[in-house]
């Protein structure tokens, strides 16, 4: 009994550990977003917005917001259509070297992106193309697609195939059931694979600096800005910003998620239609 | 059940050698047969005997690799499922969860464009069909197993279809409410007069349901009957022991005239009976093993009631059903026991094991297969 509560408070220790590293550091980013002094270093002399104010008012930064929002926004559209139709095919047929092909194109998820970076600006200059935040998508697809393809691929084993069945039975065309039964019933898997391949993509930073041209996206003008010390404090702030955009949206995306659980009669615990 | 059948009616569904290979194997070995019009057929066999691969094939869902599907005399080849006059209760029933229960009702319909009060009333009354009127606006994933059926059903005969397939429709829910949804379909489909396929592998499912059943093996039809025909004359020894019990034992013709065969039937000893109990075109000396159903045969309790013949055994087993009880005796110069069941009538006594067991039987309890 005394053997088993040790075990728990060394449990609990290493817990609290876990977690203390996991999220101090981000918790800090807030903490010296609001902190008046220009260098990150404690003890703390003041509270100020200044910083949240010169945000505003860098027009660079606005442009480079405004391109990582083209860039993720179309990344995660692309990506998870190519990763819809990819999982359908996977979940619904089978055809000769399956495992092979899927195993080629799921290979990014593992492949380091320097080298696919690297690899992908070599092909670009080759052929001529100039790089713009188009090549910066193309990149960030390859990448992302895999994972929409995971996430999609358990929503499809879900879903019973004699849904699709019954439709066409019904009278309905192909498409008419994609639209109103094999849609709606991924849709979960669908919005999480569109949060996850968007937030990818707009933290990617590897492809992004090798692939675009004179217009950067955020991390890449974030990383420009930290070879200036007194630039540091308004990068707090902006990762500020991001980390309260970030939390709003997966507590939305679980809010869709359950409710569309609910729907479906699955306990709104479960994992199911989330990865 | 019998007088429900119609000898004389149409045929609705055409089956001219249907074969289906998946890859090296042949899952259909040429499946003839005639389905009629209003008759509930059940495709009977147990699992990997293809009757599933066959309904699908009739629905659309497949194609046959050799031979004709005709429904409604129309080739159905290059038919789609989505443009044949065929819908399916699946086995997993298949209600959309995302749907209310009438949109479930309705989904079919939706695509003739019907004005909307015109579509309201054919989903009521659709709904009001299988004892679920008012039931529309519920969300579909509250349904239990028993009205999620209820609601396949609608879904499939709200579109009028020429013949309503079931892919085993019943198994899924419980021993009770399957022994009432039999009814239930049964009479279901008598009252809409539409035809039904069921797919099952449950024999006593397809014996209470079914005007006439194909039982099937491997591939291919052993017998098309009625559900009395099949229990009564099995053409072999597989649909035999596939229908109901049956005791095997072995037995040889010994002399044979025109109108009867004599048989040594082992254990029961000298049995005559007449020619026409044979399988057609089956010759007396083709006769290797015949079979007695366990309720053809008595237990003689104090010598009375009597019996055309007599025979004595030990019981080995006694099996007490409530109603029934199950013997299983070894009959005299019999190794393996024989199975007998019993009614419980008032005051009937129960044997042990052990005990001796006067076995009577008729002559004419005897069934000759190949």
């Amino acid at each position: 009994m005394s053997n088993r509560r040790k075990n728990l408070n060394w449990l609990n220790v290493y817990a609290v550990v876990y977690m203390v590293f996991l999220y101090a550091p981000v918790v800090l980013l807030p903490i010296f977003a609001f902190n008046s002094a220009t260098i990150i270093a404690f003890p703390l002399s003041g509270f100020t917005t200044e910083w949240f104010g010169v945000l505003w008012t860098t027009q660079a930064l606005h442009d480079a917001v405004w391109n990582s929002m083209l860039v993720s926004v179309s990344t995660a559209v692309i990506s998870t259509v190519l990763g819809l139709f990819a999982a359908r095919a996977v979940a619904r047929y089978t055809f000769p070297f399956q495992r092979g092909i899927m195993g080629l194109v799921m290979l990014p998820l593992v492949l380091p992106e320097i080298i696919i970076a690297v690899a992908l600006l070599i092909v670009l200059i080759q052929l001529g193309l100039s790089l713009s935040l188009w090549t910066v998508v193309l990149g960030h697809v390859l990448v992302c697609t895999p994972f929409s393809i995971a996430v999609l691929s358990s929503a499809f084993r879900g879903l019973d195939p004699s849904m699709e069945e019954a439709s066409f039975d019904l009278g309905e065309t192909h498409w008419g059931t994609f639209r109103r039964v094999t849609f709606p019933l991924v849709m979960p898997g669908v919005i999480s694979s569109l949060l996850i391949t968007f937030t990818i993509s707009l933290d990617e930073f590897i492809i992004a600096f090798f692939l675009t041209g004179t217009e950067v996206t955020l991390p890449v003008y974030i990383w420009s800005q930290m070879r200036f010390p007194t630039k540091l404090p308004s990068i707090m702030a902006l990762g500020t910003i991001l980390l309260a955009l970030t939390v709003a949206l997966l507590i939305l995306a679980e809010f869709f998620r359950r409710r569309s659980a609910t729907r479906r009669g699955l306990d709104a615990s479960t994992t199911e239609g989330l990865i | 059940m019998l007088d429900t059948e119609k000898p004389h009616a149409r045929t609705i569904i055409e089956l001219d050698g249907v074969t289906k290979n998946f890859g090296a194997v042949q899952a259909l070995k040429g499946i003839t047969a005639n389905i009629r019009e209003g008759e509930f057929f059940s495709l009977l066999g147990p699992s990997g005997c293809g009757k599933t691969t066959l309904l699908r094939m009739i629905a659309g869902f497949d194609d046959p690799t050799t031979g004709t599907i005709t429904i409604d005399n129309k080739a159905m080849a290059g038919i789609a499922a989505n443009h044949r006059p065929t819908n399916m209760v699946f086995q997993s029933y298949a209600i959309f969860p995302h749907l209310s229960v009438a949109d479930n009702v309705g989904y079919g319909l939706k695509k003739r464009r019907l004005p909307k009060a015109e579509y309201k009333r054919e989903v009521e009354q659709a709904l009001e069909m299988v004892d679920l009127g008012g039931y529309g606006p519920r969300a579909a994933h509250t349904l239990s197993g028993g009205q999620r059926q209820r609601v396949a059903l609608a879904r499939a005969l709200i579109m009028k279809p020429k013949v309503v397939l079931l892919d085993e429709p019943l198994s899924a829910l419980d021993k009770k409410l399957r022994d009432q949804m039999q009814l239930e379909l049964r009479q279901l489909q008598r009252s809409v007069g539409i035809t039904f396929i069921l797919v099952t592998h449950d024999q006593e499912e397809a014996l209470i349901m079914s005007d006439r059943i194909a039982v099937m093996f491997d591939g291919q039809i052993e017998q098309l009957a009625t559900p009395e025909e099949l229990y009564r004359r099995p053409v072999n020894q597989r649909v035999a022991s596939f229908i109901g019990v049956m005791n095997f034992l072995e037995a040889r013709a010994t002399k044979s005239s025109e109108t009867h065969v004599s048989l040594d039937v082992q254990a029961l000893g000298k049995i005559d009976i007449p020619r026409a109990g044979l399988p057609d075109g089956m010759k007396p000396e083709e006769i290797h093993r015949v079979g007695v159903r366990p309720e053809m045969m008595t237990i003689l309790i104090d010598g009375a009631p009597s019996a055309e013949r007599i025979v004595e055994g030990e019981v080995v087993e006694t099996s007490y059903y409530g109603d029934m009880t199950y013997y299983s005796v070894r009959l005299n110069g019999l190794e393996a026991p024989v199975t007998i069941s019993m009614r419980n009538t008032a005051g009937r006594a129960v044997l042990r094991p052990g005990e001796t067991a006067r076995v009577g039987f008729a002559t004419d309890s005897i069934i000759v297969f190949r």
